[in-house]
Parts: C-alpha cells; sequence; structure tokens
C-alpha cells in the first residue's frame, strides 16, 4: 500500500515537472490517435450516410454486423491488419508495419465499426420531414446525406471523440502494428504495458493518470454534446 | 397545354386507398384550389405531385413529359422546377438566410443568381426582412409557415404547391400571404393551393378541385362550387 501510495506521488511529480518522455509519448499518443478518428471520420460518415439513407435487400443484417464488431477484440484486428501490411500482404508495398501510419491505419479500421454504426444511429434521428424538405428543395441523393449529416453534426461528432477515445485507449493494434519502438511508435498504452512489466511503477502511473485523465476529459465532452 | 396534368392517379398505403382515380390540370398563371376536409388526400396528392411518393397508378405530365416512375435523375429535374410548402414546415438547423437559400444552393445558383438580394427580397415579400441571420429554429410557427414559403418563391418555380400556407398565420398575416399568392395569379407560375378553407379559395382560386376521401367529387369556378358537407 505505501509502495503504491509514493509510487503515485513520484507518478505525480513526473507530469508535474513535464518529463520529457511522459510528454513525448502523450503527444504522440494524441497524434497518432486523432489521425486514426480523423482517418476513420472522412471514410464512416459519408459511408454511415450512404448505408442510412439507402434502401437495399440486407441492410438490417449489415447493420446488426456493423454492432457485432463494435466489440471486436482489437488483438483480432490487430492480425487482419498486420496480415495486410506485412510483407507479403496485400498492402505490403506501403511499408506500414511498425510505423506511426500503420498505427493510424489499424486505428481507423479498429475504430470504423463503431463509427459507421453511431453514424447511422445518429442519422437515423434526423425526422424525415427534413429528408422530405431537402428532397423537395431540388437536393440531389448526395446533397439530401450532406444536409442530413449536417443536421446531425452533434451526434456524428461525437461518434467521431468516440472513436478517438476507443482508438486512445486500446493496445493491440498499437503493440502489434506499432511495435512499441521507443521514440517513434511507443503510445500511452504500450508503454504502460511495457514499464509494468519491467517494474518501472510511476512511470506506468504517471502515463495511466494521463490516460484516464484524457478519457474523462472525453467523456466529459461527450456529455456537453449530448445534453444540449 | 397544361403544364400539370394528372390523369387516373391512385395511391394506396398498404390495403388502404389512398387516392382513387384523379383528374387534374393546372394551367400556368392560375391558381388551382385544392379543397376537402381532413383525411381527403389533400397533402397525400401534392406530395405525388411533388415526386417525394410514387403513384399506385396514373400518369403525371409535367409540362408535357411523363414523370411518374421516371428514374431519379429526371425527377430530380422535374423537382427542381417545382417548390412545395408543407402543412407543418420544418426549418434546417442553420440560419433564416442559410434556409432560404437552400434550394438555390443546392441548384449551384446561389452567387451567379445575386443570391443575398434574391434572400433580401423574398424575405420582404413575406413581411420578414431583416431575419437573415436569426436561428431558423426559434422562429415562431407562424413565421416558420412565412420562411418556408420564401424558401419557396425564391426558387420562382414553374408550380408552386401550398400545403395549407397560412393555416398557422393570424388574419392579418394570412391577409398578406394572401395577396402575395394573388400576384402570382397571371405569372409564368401555375400553383396548387390545399386549403379547407372554402373563403380563401374564393379569394384566391379561379377553379377548384374538391377532393372527399381520396377522390375528386367536384371541380369548377371557384363561385359555383357549393362544398358537399
Ligand atoms: N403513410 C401513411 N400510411 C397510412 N395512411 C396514410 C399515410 N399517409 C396518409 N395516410 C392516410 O391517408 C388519408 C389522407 O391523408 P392526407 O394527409 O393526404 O389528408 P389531408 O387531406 O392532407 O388532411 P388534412 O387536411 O388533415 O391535412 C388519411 O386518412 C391518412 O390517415
Ligand atoms: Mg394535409
Amino acid at each position: 500500500m505505501e509502495e503504491i501510495y509514493s509510487g503515485l506521488l513520484r507518478a505525480l511529480e513526473l507530469i508535474a515537472a513535464r518529463d520529457p518522455q511522459v510528454v513525448e509519448i502523450t503527444f504522440r499518443s494524441f497524434f497518432i490517435s486523432l489521425s486514426s478518428a480523423f482517418l476513420a471520420g472522412i471514410i464512416c460518415i459519408p459511408l454511415g450516410g450512404i448505408i442510412e439513407l439507402h434502401q437495399f435487400w440486407g441492410k438490417r443484417a449489415l447493420i446488426n454486423l456493423i454492432q457485432t464488431f463494435y466489440s471486436l477484440p482489437t488483438v483480432t484486428v490487430g492480425l487482419l491488419v498486420f496480415l495486410l501490411i506485412s510483407r507479403s500482404g496485400p498492402l505490403g508495398d506501403l511499408n506500414l508495419l511498425f510505423s506511426p501510419a500503420g498505427m493510424i491505419f489499424g486505428q481507423a479500421v479498429l475504430v470504423s465499426p463503431i463509427m459507421i454504426g453511431l453514424t447511422i444511429t445518429a442519422l437515423a434521428g434526423v425526422s424525415s420531414p427534413i429528408r422530405d424538405t431537402a428532397r423537395s428543395l431540388g437536393a440531389t441523393d448526395m446533397q439530401i446525406i450532406i444536409t442530413v449529416i449536417k443536421e446531425a453534426r452533434v451526434a456524428v461528432m461525437a461518434a467521431v471523440l468516440l472513436g478517438f477515445g476507443r482508438a486512445l485507449s486500446e493496445v493491440g493494434v498499437a503493440m502489434m502494428i506499432g511495435g512499441n519502438i521507443r521514440g517513434y511508435t511507443r503510445v500511452l498504452t504500450t508503454a504502460i504495458a511495457l514499464e509494468t512489466s519491467m517494474g518501472n511503477l510511476e512511470l506506468s502511473m504517471a502515463l495511466g493518470i494521463i490516460l484516464i485523465s484524457i478519457s474523462l476529459a472525453i467523456n466529459l465532452l461527450l456529455n456537453r454534446f449530448q445534453g444540449r | 397545354m397544361a403544364l400539370l396534368e394528372i390523369s387516373s392517379l391512385g395511391k394506396s398505403i398498404g390495403k388502404a386507398e389512398i387516392l382513387q382515380g384523379i383528374n387534374l390540370k393546372a394551367e400556368r398563371g392560375e391558381i388551382l384550389g385544392l379543397i376537402g376536409p381532413t383525411g381527403s388526400g389533400k397533402t397525400t396528392l401534392l406530395r405525388l405531385v411533388n415526386l417525394l411518393d410514387e403513384p399506385s397508378s396514373g400518369s403525371i405530365l409535367f409540362d408535357g413529359r411523363e414523370v411518374s416512375g421516371r428514374p431519379e435523375r429526371e425527377l430530380l429535374a422535374a423537382r427542381r422546377r417545382m417548390a412545395m410548402v408543407f402543412q407543418k414546415p420544418v426549418m434546417f438547423k442553420a440560419s433564416v438566410e442559410e434556409n432560404v437559400s437552400y434550394g438555390l444552393r443546392m441548384r449551384g445558383r446561389v452567387d451567379a443568381m445575386g443570391g443575398r438580394e434574391r434572400i433580401k427580397e423574398a424575405l420582404a415579400a413575406v413581411g420578414l426582412s431583416g431575419y437573415e441571420s436569426r436561428d431558423a429554429n426559434t422562429l415562431s410557427g407562424g413565421e416558420t409557415q412565412r420562411i418556408a414559403l420564401a424558401r419557396a418563391l425564391i426558387l420562382q418555380p414553374d408550380l408552386l404547391l401550398l400545403d395549407e400556407p397560412t393555416a398557422n398565420l393570424d388574419p392579418g398575416s394570412a391577409a398578406s400571404i394572401d395577396s402575395l399568392l394573388r400576384n402570382l395569379a397571371g405569372s409564368r407560375t401555375a400553383v396548387i393551393l390545399a386549403t379547407h378553407n372554402m373563403q380563401q379559395c374564393r379569394k384566391l382560386a379561379r377553379r377548384v378541385a374538391v377532393l372527399q376521401e381520396g377522390r375528386l367529387v367536384a371541380m369548377g369556378k371557384s363561385e359555383e362550387i357549393t362544398l358537399p358537407w
């Protein structure tokens, strides 16, 4: 107990002193996960729009499948992306393995189901009179989708934020695709895993506190969004 | 040739026949009254004409072309020559200005046509000058209805479909909208005005079509029509 307490104090000291390693890892985590949320957003939001606004055979099943993928274990996504981008994989030529770009790609894949699913839910909340009004005023199908996304912007932003949160807090993809290379692909979660296993509890706890704080901040932001 | 020519138009939803055997023409420059009790099918008919829903039978000729059952591309082209004011208009989550210019923007015409000026004119026409930057979702019911009318008028449609456009208005604003609509008579626009209000029909429409339980039961000069209910 004593040990945890003094470790916690020293962890806080590390944060307060803006320990270079802590700062660097935090920023990298932010950068990679924000990028992956952004990348996933620009693909998944329009895709969610297209799925939501069209009627087609198997739509219900597709949405169910997407929702099943919400809780896909991150290591399985890691494995899938690994197979895709490893030397012999179809995207092997891009040299994405063990690079931040590969992590961004992998995390984007990981959060895509959530983002598509939550976008669909968000857009379903836009009333049909709004769609009829857009159509009646001469909007094309694509313009209607854009209008509906704009109408649901708060909920769509929440979907992106949730995706960011999931990317930031996952370990599987970051470890398997990034490889936890110091100063290059080491992020909060992989650093915590490593430092804990090496007995560097103070550094682990410092990083853990930061991770929890960010998650908390995201949740507060989400609540503020949804409270409106 | 009439701008709009509807023949034996029908609409069923499930087993219910909402509209049956509707024949109707509307000419440019005329205001055609569409009167009928609640639930008689006025809104359903206007939605079919605006190509928002598909009819179950019959045909819709718009400017000499069959438009019912055509691919979306052709529907869009026809729809872009019409405008409709819904019975319960809704506003996009945006300013009044963005709402009013929406149709122009969708057509990619907002700058080319002196957008700002036209928005100003449209707002003035419905008596809401200076409302440009208001949040459209904070408007009162009557204001919403008038903005919806401005949003339609700005498009200078060939066919204007109005579903109870003055239902939420006090007598004063209703009268000013009526006189605005009267100015459309004799223009290149054909107007179909759905209403319960026979007085409004007599004031504005030369011809009136009477709808009852999904069928047209009478059609004639507004002075000569007596309502069957
Ligand atoms: N989607 C629908 N499903 C089932 N019934 C419908 C649907 N839409 C309309 N109806 C029915 O069709 C009939 C005609 O409705 P419509 O809204 O066209 O009437 P209306 O003449 O516009 O009435 P009001 O004057 O009250 O606006 C009504 O009985 C209505 O309940
Ligand atoms: Mg109606």
